[in-house]
Parts: structure tokens; sequence; C-alpha cells
């Protein structure tokens, strides 16, 4: 049990639902930024998605192939690791399933990598059935860099290190093996939920 | 848990807070902490703060900045006391970390509240005897803001530490450092250029990171020697 801080009563704000924001998390309007690094600046005429490693075939798409797949538009919660919450954000993207349909592979993992070197890993679980998607939009307007643009992970239900920031590709491995973030003392899976932030928890 | 020893008034919207650790594995220069405070019904509110001590120093320090419409910043600023106790979890990031096997020449480049790291990295070069040149610049939006002040000015007494302040909305009449935001004129004119292949840190509000890290970028540095640590939100 923890003790009571001296003195802090805590500024709680309204919340629409507070069943929708996990546990040590606050709800912000705004849409802080966080990266490793500089914001990597990549041409669309030189940008392609590609799924490689432990499938039986690669698969890539040039930009204007990945935009014409068939796209989604979804309205979510975002969870970063940070604290912050975001309630009702509206992404337009590629679901992983679409992308996974001429996909043939046994392996149950996958690392999601990205311009700038980042790398995140995933369980193939954790990805499929409506999971997850590579969005380009936000709010209705092109996805800006600073926020993963052109094209991030968007993978709603775990702390937002998961969903890359500009993503170019997933890599299936037949083992799980930690990402950028996973291997600097963050928790390897990331369910809000569990509050599973960071080794250990 | 930790104790909390003395508040230190670094400006008048931020202080440092002095800690006595108990069972703290020790840490690594440019890390942080998770503070989690308990309310009597057992509501919680949870930051991160960037650990301004050096490795080698007896205390912990964390140094907070008041956020106006903040909730953990204005009860640590002004209800926390010495003899209260903070809880604690940390060291956390492996990342955003400076010693000396990583090498240089090192710029660090700090906005704001940025700074707090970067006082756990200087620090940490003296204490280590690091043979490593370093150059900070250090942008605030005036001279009262400057966190630290008089403790960077004497760092930068001791050989290959070099130390810029640039002041973006006021200056004293005698100024004679930089004004104005940093851009690529003073990042060119602090930096070691690309071709030595310098170390970069760059902390604070997201838009400054953002600006710093795409000028020096531009200017022909290499990304992946560039490791940026952010805060705030993105002001677009």
């Amino acid at each position: 049990m923890t003790p009571v801080s001296r003195g802090f009563f805590g500024r709680r704000r309204p919340v629409a639902d507070p069943s929708r924001v996990p546990p040590g998390q606050y709800v912000t309007a705004d849409f802080p930024v966080l990266s490793a690094g500089p914001t990597p600046h990549t041409p669309l005429d030189e940008w392609s998605f590609t799924i490689q490693g432990e499938v039986a075939e690669p698969v890539s798409w040039p930009w204007d192939e990945f935009r014409a797949l068939p796209s989604e538009t979804v309205t979510v919660d975002i969870h970063c690791v940070t604290k912050w919450t975001k309630l009702d954000t509206t992404w337009t993207g590629v679901s992983i399933d679409t992308l996974l349909e001429g996909v043939d592979t046994s392996a149950e993992y996958l690392t999601a990598w990205s311009d700038g070197g980042y790398t995140t890993n995933l369980a193939l679980e954790d990805v499929t059935d409506g999971k997850a998607w590579v969005a380009h939009e936000f709010g209705g307007e092109l996805l800006e860099p600073e926020h993963g643009g052109p094209a991030r992970l968007l993978v709603p239900h775990l702390y937002f290190w998961k969903s890359a920031k500009w993503v170019r590709g997933l890599t299936f491995t037949a083992d799980d093996e930690p990402g950028f973030w996973e291997t600097y003392g963050y928790h390897n899976h990331g369910d809000p939920w569990l509050e599973q932030r960071y080794q250990g928890d | 848990m930790v104790g909390v020893l003395e508040l230190v008034e670094e400006t008048p919207q931020a202080k440092s807070i002095v800690l006595e650790p108990r069972d703290w594995p020790g840490h690594r220069a440019g890390q942080h902490v998770d503070v989690r405070l308990t309310a009597p019904d057992g509501y919680q509110a949870q930051r991160s703060y960037s650990i301004a001590s050096a490795p080698e120093d007896d205390h912990l320090v964390l140094t907070v900045q008041r956020l106006a419409d903040g909730e953990v910043s204005p009860y640590l600023l002004d209800v926390l006391g010495p003899g209260d106790e903070l809880e604690l979890r940390g060291p956390i990031g492996g990342y955003f970390v400076w010693e000396e096997s990583l090498g240089g020449p090192l710029l660090l480049i700090a906005g704001g509240s940025g700074i707090a790291p970067f006082r756990s990295v200087l620090r940490h070069g003296v204490a280590a005897h690091s043979s490593i040149p370093v150059r900070l610049v250090y942008s605030a939006r005036s001279l009262a803001e400057v966190i630290y002040r008089e403790e960077l000015m004497r760092l930068a007494d001791h050989d290959g530490v070099d130390v810029r302040f640039t002041l973006t909305r006021e200056w004293p009449e005698d100024w004679t450092g930089h004004r104005g935001r940093i851009d690529r004129e003073l990042l060119q004119d602090v930096s070691w250029p690309p071709s030595e292949q310098p170390r970069i840190y760059i902390c604070g509000p997201s838009a400054f990171v953002e600006a710093a890290a795409n000028t020096l970028v531009g200017s022909g540095h290499d990304p992946s020697r560039i490791r940026t640590e952010r805060f705030g939100p993105t002001g677009t």
C-alpha cells in the first residue's frame, strides 16, 4: 500500500468516461511528441512499405500502390507510456489484416522498422483481427512528419511506442526479438491496462 | 520512497528537489525517474523528471519547472517540503544517456528546463575527469529563467567545457551572449563540423527539439549521432 503524499489531493479533471483511462494515465487534449532522434523526411517517391523475414514471399508496396489499398477510418483512444492518454483520435490507414492477406507465414512475431532506425517488436496476435493499422491520415489530414508521417503503425491497445512512427515495414521473426525501447528498459508487451511500462512490470 | 532534504529555488518558476535516496541502485547521466503522488482517497498522479545530479553526487536531485495548469509540478513546488517522502521509480531510460565510453566531442542543446539532464552529464564529465570536449548551448526566454546559471558558469571554467546561452525574449542591455532562438548560424558557430562526428543530445520542448534537430540534419550531421528528449505538446 502506497503511503499518502502529504497535502496532495490531485487536480482531477472531469473525464467523460473514467473507465477509458488506464491506471496512472491522465487525459490530454494536446498531442505530445516523443522520439529518440531527429524526424526523418523521406520523399514519397522513395517510400515503400515492405513485409519480409520469415515469409514465403516478401511483398512491397510503393506509396501510390499502398495508398490504393483499401483503407479504414477508426476512432480510438491512445495511451503513451509517459502518462498521457488522448481520447477519440481518428485515423485513416490500411489494416494489417489487409496487408497480410497474401502473406504466407508461420512466424508468430514481427519487428516493425522505421526510417531513422527505430524498431519495435510485436506478437502477430497483437496486430491482427482489426487491432492494428498502418495509418497515413490523422484527423482527416495527411499525417505530419512530427507525428510519424507519411505513415505510422497504429496499435492503440498497446502503449504508443509500439505504434512506430515513420514505419517502413514489418519483418516476421521466428522468435520474439526486443526492439528499440524494449532493449532500453521498457516492457516487452506494453499493455496500458496492466501498466506494463517497464521491464519487470 | 525517498526523503526530501531540501528545495532550492533555481528560478521563480523552478526548484531543485534534493533527495536522500535509500536503496538507490545508481543511475547514468541523462536518465529520468517517475514521481508518483497519492491522494488520501487513493487517487494517483505520475510524471517523469530528468535526474539533474551526477551518478557521483551524494544526493539525488530533480529539477522541476512549473506547468501553469499542471497537477504534479505545482504540488512539488508549492507543497512539498523538507522531511516529506516522495515515491520514485527509476532510474528509467537507457538511450538518452551519456558516459565517457560513448565518446564525443559532445554537443548538448537545451531549451528551458531541458537543461536538467545536461547538468547531470556535465557534472559527471567533471567528476569522471573526462577528457572529452563538451559544448552546451542553452536557450532560455530571459536571464531570470536560466536554471543553474552560476553553476554552469563555474563548469565552463573547466578545460574542455564551453557554455553558451541564448536569450529569446528579453536580455539585459549589456548582454553579450546570443539573442534569439537557436538557428543554423548559432549551431554552426557552436558545433563541431559534421566531419568531426560530434555526439549531439537535444532536450527541451517538442518544437524546440524538432527545430534544432532538423537544422543539424540539414547542416549535414548524421541523424544517428543525434539523440533527443522532448516534453510538452507540439504547439501545432
